[in-house]
C-alpha cells in the first residue's frame, strides 16, 4: 500500500524524511 | 531599504498562498470531492459545484503562488551571501562552508522538485480533469492518479522543506 494514499501516511512520511534529511544535512555540514 | 528583503517578504507571502492551498487540495477539497462523489446517488448536491467553480480558481492561485515563490526564493538566494551556486550545491562548494548554506540548498531543492512536480504534473493533468483540454474517460482516470500522489507528494515534502526554510536562521529540531 502506498503511504501516500492516506493523509496520516502522508504526514508520517513527511515527517520521516525530515528526520533523515536533518541527519544528512548537519553531516554534509560537518556536525 | 534593500530590494532584497521584499523579494525574502514576497517569497514567504506567496510561498503561504501556495502552501495553504496546497493543504486546502490534500486536506479538505480532496476527502470533500471523494464524499460528495459517493453520496451524489443518495441524494447528495454531488461535487460539481467544487469542480466547476471552486477548483479552478483555487489551482490558478496555487500554481502561480508557486512561481513568484520559487522565482522570488531564486532572486533572494542569487543576491544574498548564501548564492544561488551555494545553495543548489548545498554548501559543499564554498571556500568557507557554513551549515546555514547546507539547510537553506536542501530546502531551495525542495522547493523546486515541488515547483516542477506543480507545473510538469499537478496542472497538465488536472487540465485534463477539469475538461479544460480533451481526455477519454480512461486518460481522466489515470491523470486523476497521477495529479493525486504528485499532490501528496508535494505534502510530504513540505514538511521538510518548511523545515529547512527557517534551519539556517533558527537552527534544526533534530540533530543540531
Amino acid at each position: 500500500m502506498n503511504p501516500l494514499d492516506t493523509l496520516k501516511g502522508t504526514v508520517i512520511a513527511g515527517v520521516v524524511l525530515a528526520v533523515v534529511l536533518a541527519f544528512v544535512a548537519t553531516k554534509l555540514a560537518g556536525g | 531599504m534593500e530590494f532584497a528583503i521584499f523579494a525574502r517578504w514576497l517569497h514567504i507571502v506567496a510561498g503561504v498562498m501556495w502552501i495553504g492551498l496546497l493543504y486546502y487540495f490534500n486536506f479538505v477539497q480532496v476527502p470533500a470531492l471523494a464524499q460528495a462523489t459517493s453520496e451524489a446517488n443518495s441524494g447528495g448536491p454531488g461535487g460539481a459545484a467544487i469542480t466547476k467553480y471552486v477548483a479552478p480558481r483555487a489551482l490558478f492561485w496555487f500554481r502561480y503562488a508557486a512561481l513568484v515563490t520559487w522565482l522570488t526564493g531564486a532572486y533572494y538566494l542569487a543576491v544574498s551571501p548564501y548564492t544561488l551556486h551555494g545553495a543548489f550545491t548545498l554548501g559543499l562548494g564554498l571556500a568557507e562552508p557554513a551549515a546555514s548554506v547546507t539547510y537553506i540548498g536542501f530546502g531551495a531543492w525542495l522547493g523546486t522538485i515541488m515547483l516542477l512536480n506543480v507545473w510538469g504534473l499537478i496542472w497538465p493533468n488536472q487540465k485534463k480533469i477539469l475538461g479544460i483540454v480533451p481526455a477519454t474517460d480512461e486518460q481522466k482516470a489515470r491523470a486523476r492518479r497521477v495529479a493525486f500522489l504528485a499532490s501528496r507528494t508535494n505534502t510530504m515534502l513540505s514538511i521538510p522543506m518548511l523545515m529547512f526554510m527557517q534551519a539556517g536562521a533558527h537552527g534544526l529540531p533534530f540533530f543540531g
